[in-house]
């Protein structure tokens, strides 16, 4: 097992483990957005799917802890690869470079932090409903009260709209760069991979905040 | 045409540098930048004081010495090109120039803008070159190799190894120097025998070197002087993993 230990801590096989876990990542954003829709079709849908959700607890506390620790694994070895890499490049040049880079590329720790900082909240919020004490009067899988209340909020609202955007500059270089990891690229099919990575960030982003926009906007009641 | 330069200016590995104002006069605007540099070391030595060290040598573009950042740009605003390259009418009249080395751990700074690039060259000694025995000169076409792979294999070997990509990289990381190199031998049938061995080797002396990894930026396809793409790295990748999970070899 020491080459698998060897080649998972290289250079490129770090970023190879970044790639995967992020793609798992993104699979779940899609899974986790279709769920998201059922709002759109009403309070006992969304709760409806609630409730199976929380069903077979074995099935979800086995799915829960797949997610986590692709989750962690996702940050350890971002946080591996940041370090090693401020101590490769110790010393910035005094004059700033003009952009020979997309924004989206030189930011990924930055957008990475926020969107790890709105997981927390949203954990918090939803998930464990610590953040507001409305929420244990409501019955225990009342999902579609809870979004009702929360995003009467405008810092709600915002705070959920800056995140998803910042998810989609993440998303937008890191779907692209993990076929780039993989070896991926030719120019036949380079602009399809860049083009959809970039249309699924964006479909991701406006996915997700339509549903604090429609209910701040009272188009869902 | 008239220039302020900011130079850095260092007496050597362990000292910590700093920048130096400098006046120039009466530039053509014909002159390369290393002829602009030239002339500011003349003027230095008849007033008795220390010359600005850089390295050059073949001042055409190919040998891959010249490495200054110029405003924060490896080899300065004009791309495709060497620093030796690059003449001063790219610049405007009485425009203020920042000239740093590359700074990179891996690249440490001897003096002024020169710095030690011997890490590349441990890199290509770890399995930059082909071993096999290449006799007598072979009939032509012996070994048939389409014209779009040797193409794509040429595009690669226009690496100088100037050290652009790791001192833009903001990782510092030497990846598309190893990629080309890689992606040049195992593109074509005499290098492929090694290419398992070569890429394991490559890529774990490049990290002991203590380059960063590649985060795709791509600011170093943008500074490269040959233009060599960041596609070459995705072939590099594409290599590395074959090489660890499907050969015999360990890394």
């Amino acid at each position: 097992m020491l080459w698998l230990k060897r080649i998972l801590f290289s250079s490129v096989g770090c970023k190879l483990v970044v790639a995967l876990t992020g793609l798992g990542l993104v699979g779940f954003l899609v899974a986790h957005l279709a769920g998201n829709f059922l709002v759109f079709v009403g309070p006992e849908a969304i709760n409806d799917y609630a409730r199976q959700l929380r069903k077979f607890p074995l099935i979800l506390w086995i799915l829960r802890l797949g997610l986590i620790s692709i989750f962690f694994i996702h940050i350890a070895f971002t946080i591996r690869l940041t370090r090693l890499n401020k101590i490769s490049n110790p010393q910035k040049y005094a004059v700033p470079s003009r952009e020979l880079s997309s924004f989206a590329s030189r930011s990924m720790i930055l957008s990475g932090l926020t969107v790890l900082s709105f997981v927390l909240y949203h954990l918090a919020h939803l998930t464990f409903r610590l953040t507001n004490p409305l929420f244990e009067q409501l019955g225990e899988y009342d999902v579609y009260a809870m979004l009702l209340i929360s995003f009467q909020n405008p810092i709600i609202v915002c705070f959920y709209i800056l995140s998803v955007c910042l998810l989609m500059v993440h998303l937008s270089h890191g779907i692209s760069s993990s076929f780039q990891t993989f070896g991926i690229k030719h120019l036949k099919y380079n602009k399809i991979v860049e083009n959809s990575s970039i249309a699924l960030s964006i479909f991701l982003a406006l996915g997700f905040s339509s549903i604090p926009i429609s209910i701040f906007l009272g188009l869902i009641q | 045409m008239r220039f302020t330069l900011f130079i850095w200016r260092q007496s050597n590995k362990e000292e910590k540098g700093r920048f130096k104002k400098y006046q120039v006069d009466d530039i053509s605007s014909s002159m390369s930048f290393l002829e602009m540099l030239d002339l500011l070391n003349e003027q230095l030595i008849n007033k008795n004081e220390d010359p600005v060290t850089f390295d050059h040598d073949c001042r055409e573009g190919i040998c891959g010495s010249c490495s200054l950042v110029i405003n924060g740009v490896a080899h300065g605003p004009e791309r495709g090109t060497t620093a030796c390259q690059l003449h001063m009418r790219s610049f405007k009249d009485g425009e203020t120039i920042h000239i740093e080395p590359w700074r990179a751990k891996s690249f440490p700074i001897n003096k002024d803008l020169s710095t030690n690039r011997r890490s590349f060259d441990s890199i290509i000694q770890s399995g930059g070159f082909i071993s096999i025995n290449s006799g007598s000169v072979p009939d032509a076409n012996s070994t048939p190799i389409p014209k779009t792979i040797a193409d794509k294999a040429m595009d690669a070997a226009a690496c100088i190894g100037c050290g652009a990509c790791a001192a833009a990289c903001k990782n510092s990381s030497a990846m598309l120097f190893v990629a080309a190199k890689v992606s040049q031998l195992s593109s074509l049938p005499q290098g492929k025998a090694e290419a398992d061995k070569r890429v394991l080797k490559m890529i774990s002396t490049h990290d002991k070197e203590g380059f960063g990894s590649c985060t795709n930026t791509g600011a170093c396809e943008a500074v490269c002087p040959k233009e060599i793409s960041i596609g070459h790295i995705a072939k590099l990748n594409r290599e590395f993993i074959r090489a660890a999970f499907k050969s015999d070899l360990n890394l």
